[in-house]
């Protein structure tokens, strides 16, 4: 009964869909899908430390933490953007979101 | 051993089942607190696999950062949420068919895949024995040196992140008086008093 690499990489996918069905169930609620997004990130996350540890090469671990960088910066902008729409428009209803559609 | 494959299997299944709850559950505020659930028990995974550092960091920057910007926004726009949950269960059957053929294709992947021997052997940077040299220092030892542009440049990503997040949200709201201490300091004499010649039983 040893975990191997294969139980990460495993527990990483149903993750990583489980942060695709949140996109296409939560279609109007902005928030729920950058949350989705945070969800998915966390799966890709999982699958580069399972493979850095499986391998033994550290590169893995220095890229997941270059990918939690982006994460944290794509959710600060993320929000602010939420922010400054609910602001404006007094709602934050993906549908509603298409002023610049020209 | 069966600890490990014990903590892995509690670690897991709260990892996904908390994970379902994110994107099933009626309220964005247990949604988040489902997700800062989601996210410690990635941490334990993280530990467990021996990648300390970013299981710590995990914790810190996710659950410490994000995790709680989400909360707060949440809690700081005033929405309906349940006009925005309309159309929940008519997305449901597409979103299931579309994330059920992603799973199916992501374990027949994982099946019918193995990783050569060799791969073990050309690793660039190999992790040394954890007897020896913590994982923190590892990586401390790695990311400094070999990747210290990289760094910068996710130090320089994050300040553009913070800048933008505060040039974005910033706004000069009209009608709000404010001190300006230089005006005051600058104004003459002759605006301040003014001598008045007041004669006696008069008003002015």
């Amino acid at each position: 009964m040893t975990i191997g690499l294969g139980h990460y990489l495993t527990v990483a996918a149903i993750l990583f869909t489980l942060g695709i069905i949140g996109i296409f169930l939560n279609r109007k609620n902005v928030i729920v899908i950058l949350m989705s997004i945070e969800l998915m990130l966390l799966a890709v996350n999982l699958n580069l430390v399972a493979f850095s540890t499986h391998l033994n090469d550290l590169v893995g671990q220095v890229f997941a933490l270059f990918v939690l960088t982006v994460a944290a910066g794509e959710a600060a902008i993320g929000l602010a953007i939420l922010v400054v729409y609910f602001r404006n428009r007094g709602t934050i209803a993906v549908e509603d979101i298409n002023m610049m559609k020209g | 051993m069966i600890i490990q494959a014990l903590a892995f299997y509690l670690f897991a299944a709260i990892t996904v089942a908390s994970g379902f709850m994110v994107i099933a559950s009626r309220n964005p505020v247990h949604s988040v607190l489902f997700l800062i659930l989601a996210f410690f028990n990635a941490a334990g995974l993280f530990v467990l696999m021996g990648a300390e550092f970013l299981g710590m960091i995990l914790v810190i920057v996710y659950v410490g950062a994000v995790a709680v910007l989400f909360l707060f926004v949440v809690m700081m726009l005033d929405i309906n949420f349940v006009e925005l949950r309309q159309g929940f269960l008519q997305y449901l059957p597409i979103g299931s068919l579309i994330g059920l053929i992603l799973l199916v294709e992501l374990v027949l992947v994982l099946g019918g895949w193995v990783i050569t021997p060799v791969a073990k052997q050309v690793a660039t940077t190999p992790i040394p024995a954890l007897d020896q040299v913590t994982n923190t220092h590892a990586l401390g030892a790695v990311l400094y040196t070999k990747y210290i542009y990289l760094f910068q440049g996710a130090g320089l990503i994050l300040l553009v992140a913070m800048i933008g997040a505060i040039v974005l949200t910033l706004r000069s709201r009209p009608g709000v008086k404010r001190q300006s201490i230089a005006e005051q300091v600058n104004r003459p004499r002759d605006a301040a008093v003014a001598i008045r010649k007041v004669e006696p039983r008069k008003g002015i």
